[in-house]
This record gives structure tokens, sequence and C-alpha cells, in this order.
């Protein structure tokens, strides 16, 4: 038998104020970050939101030999439009329909209400700088020409666009929304199998990720689009699960070992179930970094959006969830965080504990 | 039998695995030997998942609502309701108004409902009467010498554009979710004057279907057919119907042909009608009393459509019925009399359109009569089809990186795991195809969040898995005995997959009772997932488990 991580020891819980002082740290940052991004008249906004959140327009191309998506991409990568969608035309091989983000600096209107009409001159600028970029193709068969009867022509922008928001601020909303009261469905559940103090837990170290993760978005100005959603739920998803893996132990070892601190439990249901923590996120993480590597390009917000969440998913069930669980538990005198107890104590602690976490029997 | 359990529980697995493997790899046509190659599986298998736009790409129509027209319609009713008014009032000593006749402009953004009086003194009681019964708040009234005239000013005719753009919106989008297509694209394209909408529909088979149900506009009617037209013996052509009536058509009266065959169906030869019947109008009732219209057969070929009506035309219908006993009535669909059926008692508030439809024009016939028509034409400004939102390319590496994640945690749990592993990594294969079989049972549409789901379910599998085997080797290790040790890992475990899954469960059914689209579509594949989950981890891998403790009852080393 092959075997990982027995007999551990680590004493996590003493470590909490470091963790939660990281974890604040960087909420910090991208506090600062979204905020100070927002407020800097004429800078990026706080967060780099994609085709799908703002609008766009779509620019309808026709090549006389159409280049590969990545060399497409390439090209507009180079005039600074890093988050085109590029949908080729399968009844029409030669033609490519690219949409492209609002550009920056177009008066305040247009941020705040996405499906607002989109000025000409905002088309006229994603014309004109999607043709900056396929310059670099060769010429465009400009004004009246076509492509046949300019010979030199390698494409015609056949058309312009401009278009709303797919995920308006309606299904942004409606995302948090539906997040926020799915967080409360996981509080009320836990609460009801454990305990109050324990679904607090779980549900702050889901709140931590999803910060984090925002955070991270923020900072590194990573494009937020509809795939980022996605992820985040499944981030949410994670994360409780992690939670209660480790809060069941708890339960488990609170039954059997009744003279123990729930310190000390606690601590003991981490390291028992470290194996399993490591080794799940560990491939769960491995994969999704797989997809950060080879992935692609478009599908990038949404990988690194799932790497860094489910990274975190499981840094916060163990710096987060279980410190904030017995710190409540602490604060209701039901437990002591202290390393050293008092004997007398001790034992009139871990029935208070008991009461608490484990009223309900372990069902076998 | 000995192990009689282990059979049962075996046979379960067995058949669920065989109706899950048919749903995904099967042929949905009677199969053949094709589809037992490589590439025909591949074939069935594209064609039983339905991708959405992001991953597959589909049809991309942009389509223009013809608002000039709806504005025109709507200036030629309220004339024709304006008339009506003004010459049905009367005047204090109860004679009739000096109202000539009445004609309209509808050009160029120009709107006008001209009334023509023969004495203006009378105008002020006139447009009191018009406006009590038609309703002309959008219009600015002006009178001069013999005329009085309602125009639509520009920003009311911009006001009521926009609301029939919106209101096409509503009734696209009704059509296109009841004719089944999941997670379409509609939104509006291009400025507001223009009034286009952008449909982007997920690889549909056919978008002449779709476009032929977006556009087309079925009116439904119940008429009376006139004493003077026998449907056992109709005319043969037009003319002779119209000859019978003396030459000219009156204004309560309508000529119109009695087809039987069914015109949605683009094979027939187009071939002039030679029945012709003549019709009362009003109508009894039309197409807005109905309340539901749904396909039925009773031979399974010819389709009819079975209607109901609203209270207010079911009262209506059946007071006409009700004294009209052995006379004809006119099932009108479309301007041409699908059947006229003798009245043989009182009918309230179900009918039947008889037709030889097929199933498929059924279907779209009695959607279009259900959804309500739309406020004005549609025209096509642009039609084509396109690769997936995310990019072919993209879609590539996804897969390929996906794929290598996967393989990466098969080869590790057989690694670590050993025996076990293979318990694990069967489990999760059976995990995939059932759930990716659950996904086309309900006709569900995988798009990108779909994945998400089932990446997170996948992953809580996998964990699953974890659980039970880590379980498995603490109780080992305490020295108990493999059977023993196998009884209480599972059963320990199995108290935290619970916990987990339902949990993950509950939030799930929170995100897709309040949200839509892409995060129904995540929530659906997770909730499958993990439902089917606790058969593949937990019943599946405890089977497998037990068959080798039922060859082997003691076993003193188990490959864990």
């Amino acid at each position: 038998m092959f075997n990982l991580f027995q007999n551990i020891h680590i004493d996590w819980l003493g470590k909490r104020r470091l963790f939660i002082g990281i974890s604040i740290l960087i909420m910090l940052a991208g506090l600062i970050s979204a905020v100070g991004r927002q407020l800097t008249p004429g800078g990026t906004d706080a967060f780099n939101l994609g085709v799908d959140f703002k609008g766009g327009s779509v620019v309808t191309v026709k090549f006389r030999n159409k280049p590969a998506d990545a060399e497409i991409r390439a090209a507009l990568d180079n005039v600074g439009i890093n988050e085109a969608i590029l949908q080729s035309s399968t009844s029409r091989p030669d033609e490519m329909l690219i949409r492209i983000p609002l550009l920056e600096n177009t008066g305040e209107g247009d941020a705040a209400n996405p499906n607002a009409d989109i000025s000409k001159a905002q088309v006229e600028k994603g014309r004109s700088t999607v043709k900056r970029a396929l310059d670099t193709f060769g010429p465009e068969a400009e004004g009246e020409a076509t492509l046949d009867t300019a010979p030199n022509a390698a494409y015609k922008i056949i058309g312009t666009d401009s278009v709303g928001a797919i995920a308006g601020s309606q299904l942004r909303n409606q995302a948090v929304t539906a997040t926020l009261l799915g967080c409360i469905g996981i509080l009320l559940f836990i609460a009801f199998r454990y305990d109050w103090t324990y679904a607090a837990g779980a549900v702050i170290a889901v709140f931590h990720d999803v910060l984090m993760v925002l955070a991270f978005f923020s900072i590194f100005q990573w494009e937020v689009n509809l795939t980022v959603i996605a992820a985040i739920l499944t981030i949410v998803g994670f994360s409780v699960n992690d939670s209660i893996v480790i809060f069941d132990r708890i339960r488990e070892n609170l039954a059997a070992h009744r003279h123990d601190s729930l310190f000390k439990i606690t601590n003991d249901s981490i390291n028992q179930t470290l194996s399993r923590t490591v080794i799940t996120a560990g491939l769960v993480i491995l994969s999704v970094l797989s997809l950060v590597l080879f992935g692609g390009e478009v599908l990038r917000s949404f990988s690194l959006a799932l790497l860094v969440g489910l990274t975190l998913g499981c840094y916060s069930t163990i710096a987060i969830a279980s410190p904030i669980a017995i710190w409540w538990q602490d604060k209701l005198g039901a437990a002591d965080v202290k390393e050293t107890l008092a004997p007398q104590r001790k034992e009139k602690m871990a029935s208070a504990s008991r009461r608490s976490v484990a009223r309900r029997p372990v069902t076998r | 039998m000995k192990n009689r359990g282990l059979w049962i529980r075996t046979a379960i697995i067995v058949v669920i695995l065989l109706g899950g493997i048919y749903l995904v790899f099967g042929p949905r046509h009677t199969p053949t030997g094709a589809d037992f190659t490589w590439q025909g599986i591949k074939n069935n298998l594209a064609e039983n998942v339905h991708l959405g736009l992001d991953l597959k790409g589909g049809s991309h129509l942009v389509m223009r609502v013809q608002v000039e027209k709806y504005l025109k319609t709507l200036t030629e009713n309220d004339r024709e309701a304006a008339l009506n008014a003004a010459k049905e009032a009367k005047d204090a000593d109860g004679n009739p108004l000096p109202v000539v006749d009445a004609s309209s402009v509808a050009e160029n953004g120009n709107y006008q409902i001209n009334l023509n009086v023969s004495d203006p003194s009378h105008n002020q009681e006139i447009t009191d009467a018009v406006t009590k019964r038609v309703d002309l708040r959008d219009w600015n009234q002006s009178a001069s010498g013999n005329t009085i005239s309602w125009s639509l000013s520009s920003q009311a005719q911009v006001r009521l554009g926009e609301s029939a753009v919106d209101q096409a919106l509503k009734i696209i989008e009704g059509r296109i979710n009841k004719f089944g297509v999941t997670e379409p694209t509609l939104q509006r394209q291009g400025a507001s004057n223009l009034h286009q909408i952008l449909l982007q529909m997920p690889g549909v088979e056919d978008p002449e279907r779709v476009k032929t149900l977006i556009g087309s506009e079925s009116h439904l009617y119940l008429m009376k057919v006139a004493d003077n037209s026998d449907p056992g013996r109709p005319f043969p052509t037009k003319e002779a119907a119209i000859q019978a009536l003396g030459g000219t058509i009156p204004p309560n009266r309508v000529v119109l042909p009695l087809t039987e065959r069914d015109t949605n169906k683009q094979t027939q030869p187009n071939q002039a009608p030679d029945k012709w019947l003549i019709l009362e109008t009003p109508a009894i009732v039309d197409g807005s009393e109905l309340r539901d219209a749904s396909p039925s057969s009773r031979t399974g070929s010819d389709y009819n459509i079975d209607f109901h009506l609203k209270p207010a035309g079911a009262q209506a219908f059946g007071e006409w019925t009700g004294k009209s006993v052995g006379k004809y009535l006119a099932v009108v669909l479309n301007d041409e009399v699908k059947s006229a059926p003798v009245i043989k008692g009182q009918i309230f508030d179900q009918g039947q359109i008889e037709g030889k439809f097929t199933k498929e024009s059924a279907d779209d016939l009695a959607l279009t009569l259900k959804s309500g028509a739309l406020p004005a034409p549609i025209e096509y400004t642009e039609e084509r089809t396109v690769g997936p939102s995310l990019g072919a390319d993209s879609i590539r590496s996804g897969v390929s990186a996906s794929l290598g994640g996967l393989a990466l945690v098969i080869v590790f749990m057989l690694f670590y795991y050993r025996g076990a592993g293979i318990n694990a990594v069967l489990a999760l294969i059976l995990n995939m195809i059932l759930t990716i079989a659950a996904l086309i049972m309900i006709g569900s549409t995988l798009t990108l969040p779909g994945i998400a789901g089932l990446i997170l379910g996948i992953g809580m599998a996998v964990d699953s898995n974890v659980l039970i085997f880590e379980r498995i080797r603490e109780e080992i290790r305490l020295g108990i005995g493999i059977a023993e040790s196998i009884k209480l890992g599972f059963e320990r475990a199995f108290v935290t997959i619970i916990d987990t899954h339902v949990t993950t469960i509950i939030s799930s059914l929170i995100l897709y009772v309040t949200g839509s689209g892409p995060i129904r579509g995540f929530a659906v594949t997770l909730i499958l997932g993990l439902l089917i989950n606790l058969f593949t981890a937990v019943f599946v891998s405890r089977t497998i488990f037990n068959w080798e403790l039922a060859r082997n009852p003691d076993m003193q080393r188990l490959s864990i």
C-alpha cells in the first residue's frame, strides 16, 4: 500500500492568524485595484468586462484566403483587441464574424447602460481598428471595390454593426441573486445537519473564495465573460464540498473522543482527511492546470478562474471555514481556542461543544 | 442461489449501463451495420448530444420587423373603427351624423386618418363619438373644412415601433422556445430605428423550418357557411361562386377555397383549388379566442389539430351552434376552409381542424395558433450558418486539454489505489456515460457552463471514491479485517458523501429555479451528475468490492 500523509500532526489552527491575514491582504489589494481603477479618470474599469457583458460591435469580413483563427487573433492582439470572438461562417467559408468589445474612452453612457445604442462613432472606431489589424494580411478592397475588382486586396469588410450585450446587467444580477440564494440554502442545510457556527464558516469561506477570485480578476485585469460565471458557480460547489468533508470528520471525532478539546479535534480532523484533501484537490487542480496551459486563449478566463478558485477553495476550508467555526464556538463559550487547557475545564468544554456541534448522533 | 443479492445488484447495473450506452452511442433509427463501426458510433454520438451555440455553432439570422407595415395596418384598422363609430353615432335629436366616408395615408413616415363630413358644424359631436369608441390617444387631431384628421407624431411612431419590436421579440422567443431550441441567443441588433433582431440558434438542422415558423401567421376563423352554398356540392371555381351571388361579392360574404390538402407541405404540387364555398362574415369566433391547440392523430399518419376556446369564444360558439343544428360550419385556417362539418348539436369550447397534416406541420400550426400573431411581418436581412462562438480552434484545444486531465486522473487512481483504482475508473466512466445519457433523455443542450457542471460532477465523483478508499485504508490500518473494513469504510464515507451531495444539489436546485440560460445549464448537469454519482460511486463500486469478497471471503490483503 502506498500512502501519503500518514500520522501528520500539523497545528493548522495555530496558524489561523497568518492565514486570515494573508487572505485579508489579498482581498484588500483586490479592493484597492477595483476602486482605484474605477476612480482613476480615463483609466480602466474595475473589471475588464468582455463582449458578453458590455456589447460591442461585430465586423463581417470577407477574405480572399482566410487566415487561421489563431493568426487573426494574433493580428487583433497587436492592435490591442485581445478579447475578440471569432465566429467563422460555415455556409460562406471565406467570411468571418469578428465581435469586439466596446473600445475604451467613449464616454460614460455606454458603460452605464450596456443596452443603450452604441454610437456610430463606436462602430466606426471598431471598423478602423479591425482594419488596422487585418491590413497585416494585405490591403482592404476599399469603398466600392470588391475582391473581384481589386486584385491586390486580401480582404473586404462587408458589414459593421453594433450588438447589444448577450448577458446584460440582467443576467449578471440574476447570477448574483441566484448564487446568494444558493448560499442561503447551503447555510440552512449545514445548520440543520451540523450547527450554525459551521454553516457560517462554510458560507464565509465561499464568499472568501469568490471575492478572492474577483480580486485576482481585477488586479490582473483578466477578461470577465460569461464563462467566468460558470467557473464561479463551480468554485462555490467545490468550496462547500471541501468544508463539509472536514466538518463531517470533526463531528465524528467529537462523538468518539469526548475528552479532547475542540481545538485538538479540529486539527486532528484536518490532518486525518489531509491525504484525501491533497489527492482530490491535487487531481482537480492538475486537470484544470492542463486546461490553463493547453486549453487555448478563449477558455483562459474560465480555466484561470477555476484554477485560482479551486486552489483557494481547498485552502479556505482549512484556513477560513474551520477557524471561523471554532472561533464562533469559542465566543459561545462552547470551545476554548487556547492550546493549554486546565483539565477540569476541558471536561466541561468538551461536553458543551458536543451539545452544540454533535447535537445529532452520527448516522450509521 | 448463492449471492442472490449480488446478482440482483449486478443485473440492475448492467441494465442501466446498457440503457445509458444506447442513449449515448446508439442510433435513433433502425440499426444498420454501419452503426457498429467507429465512424458510425461517432456520428450517432454527435447526433444524440445537442451542443450549444458556443460549442457547435448554428444558424445566424438577422431579421427586421417591418414596423411601417405595422403602422399601416394600425392606421387602416383605426380608420375603419373611426368610420364605424361615427356612422353609428346619433346626434342629440337621434339623427345620423353627417359623415360621408374616410380615407387614410400611410407612407413615408406619414400616417393620417381623414374623416370626410358633409356639414362641419357637427365636427365636435363626431370627434366625441369617435374618441369615445376608439382609442386614438397616440394621434394628434385637427380639422379643416369638411375634413377631420388624426395624424401620428414622429415620437408616437418611434414609441409604437419600439413596442412592436419588443412584442415581436417576445413572440419569437416564445415560438423558438416551444419549438424546442434550447439556449438560443436572441438580441436587438443595430441602431433602434433599424428594428433589427439577431437570432442565433445552436445546431438547428432545418433553419428553413424555423424561419417559416417564426415568420408564419396562422389565423383561425370559425364561420357560417352561407345558405346558398352546399359543402356537399361546392362550386368548381371562384367565378362560379361569385356568379351564384349575382356577380359581385356583398360586404357580408367571402368566397374561399375548400381544401383538405396540407398547404404547408412543400412537396405538394401547387394546383389550383377546385372546390369553393361562400361564407358569411363576420366570423362567429376568431383565433384570438383560442385557449389551446394541439396536434392529434387517430391513425398515426394524418394529423388534425384539436383546439379549445376561451370562455367568451365558447359562449358565442355555443349560442350559434345551439340555434344552427343542421347547418354547416366552416373551419377556416389561413384563408382556406379546412372542413365544413354539419352541426349535429350544441358545441361550446372544443373543435377540431381536420386537414391531413403531417406531424411537423400540425405541430407548427398548433404552435403559431397558440403563440399569437406577430404585430408586423418580418423580413430576413441576413442569414448564415456560423461556427461555434468559442471558436473551433479553442474548442479543439479545450477538448484535448480536458482529455489530458482525465487521463491524468485515471493514471493516478490506478497507480495509487491499484486494484481499487479499477473500481474507481469504472465508476467514473459509468458516471460520465450515464450523465450524458440523462442529458440526452431530458433533451438538454450542452453548453460551456453545462460542461463546467459536468467537470464539478466528475470532480466530486473522484472525491467520493477517494473518500471511500481513504476511509477503508484507515479501517484496515486499525486491523479489523478486510470485509469489515470495506463495510465500515463505505458506511462512514457515505455519511460524508450524502452531506456534500445534498448540499450541492440544494444549492443547484436554487440556481435552477432562480437562474436562466447558462446558469440553468450548469445546474442541470451538476444535479444529474451528482444523483448518478450516488449510484456509481457508492452502489456500483460497492458491488465490485462485494464480488471480490464473495470470491475470496477470507481475504487477507486488499489491493487498495
